[in-house]
């Protein structure tokens, strides 16, 4: 590829392949078939049988994630129009997470030990209900492998993107801002993208949810597995 | 548009700053509770940033495809102990959505009445 940008093949590649997931993903509207999930196994199967290593395609991969930080930075707008409504609701939603969290981090931590993961995995999978920084920080903290945090991390968003809608509607939950709020504690950045589709209060509640729960999950993350694992 | 980003930008560099500082969140997350707090003081307005935030947030899950395919550096690892990591994931994310849904939506029903009975009690 001389003389052609490297970057610009690569973000241009990913924007192509995701509109079309996304496409397809409006006509088929199968869970399994998650417009990210989609272009992240066809972005992968590229790399894998042309031989290319991801850092070459992280040189365009950085271009978008860049753009990560300012759309959370975004989320203060959603937050700021819903203030009035989120304030009435702030102790109940800062005690629910405040529970999820801890629940988040030992129904996560017994599972794998029991299923016979090595520790490291399960040191590296703790801190995956929040948003990418905040549980890469809290993974190397506690003895895990940042890198493998980060790709559980995107797996654990997919999930709940995908299944929280339908879980949240099983246990009867159906106030508004407890629906973003799951949605973003369960499952951060990704939760929220699906939480704003809802509604502009679903999508401020799951703001807050990526907030409360990264918060609580840095904080509490390490007494846990310290008990959990020794 | 292009202001907006800036702004956002701008809001982005103070949250990295005070981050910096050890505060123990990401710099995004500071300058989202920033921005809140300067569109709720009137030092920045609605119209300033509406545009590029509807831009941003509308296309959110986009920007998660490039850490996504990162899983790649990890089959090895996932591989050899998938059971164990699909299981955890997925017994893990349905509790955090449960106590966080269920329990919110709890307490926005019956918190007031719980603690008009505190406060009778004392």
């Amino acid at each position: 590829m001389s003389g052609i940008s490297p970057a610009l093949f690569w973000v241009t590649l990913s924007l192509l392949t995701y509109m079309a997931a996304r496409a397809f993903y409006a006509r088929i509207r199968f869970a399994l078939f998650h417009p990210i999930l989609v272009t992240m196994a066809l972005i992968i199967a590229l790399l894998r049988i042309g031989g290319i290593d991801y850092d070459e395609y992280m040189s365009g991969g950085r271009v978008i994630t860049f753009f990560l930080g300012p759309s959370v930075v975004a989320l203060g707008l959603p937050l700021y129009l819903r203030l009035q409504e989120l304030k009435r609701s702030a102790p109940a939603m800062l005690t629910s997470v405040l529970f999820a969290s801890a629940v988040g981090i030992v129904s996560v931590v017994i599972p794998a030990l029991m299923a016979g993961a090595p520790q490291m995995v399960v040191r590296s999978l703790a801190p995956k209900s929040v948003t990418t920084p905040i549980a890469i920080v809290v993974s190397e903290s506690i003895g895990g492998d940042a890198s493998l945090t980060a790709a559980v991390v995107v797996v654990t968003g997919i999930l709940g993107a995908v299944i929280g809608p339908l879980v949240l509607r099983l246990v009867g939950v159906v106030h508004p801002v407890s629906f973003g709020l799951a949605m973003g504690a369960a499952a951060h950045g990704i939760g929220t993208a699906r939480a704003l589709e809802e509604g502009e209060l679903q999508g401020a509640a799951a703001g807050l949810g990526i907030c409360i729960c990264g918060v609580m999950t840095a904080v509490l993350t390490p007494p846990i597995v310290g008990l959990l694992l020794g | 548009m292009l202001g907006g980003l800036a702004v956002l930008l701008l809001f982005l560099l103070i949250g990295e700053a005070v981050a910096a500082l050890g505060v123990g969140l990401p710099g995004s997350v500071i300058g989202m509770l920033l921005l809140t707090a300067a569109l709720a003081l009137g030092i920045v307005r609605v119209e300033w940033v509406r545009r590029s935030c509807d831009v941003l947030l509308d296309n959110l899950a986009f920007l998660f495809v490039p850490p996504g395919v990162g899983v790649m550096l990890h089959f090895d690892l996932i591989g050899r102990s998938w059971p164990a990591i699909a299981v955890a994931v997925v017994v893990s994310t349905v509790a955090v959505l449960v106590v966080s849904g269920v329990g919110s939506q709890w307490l926005f029903r019956h918190g007031g009445r719980l603690m008009a009975s505190v406060e009778r009690k004392q």
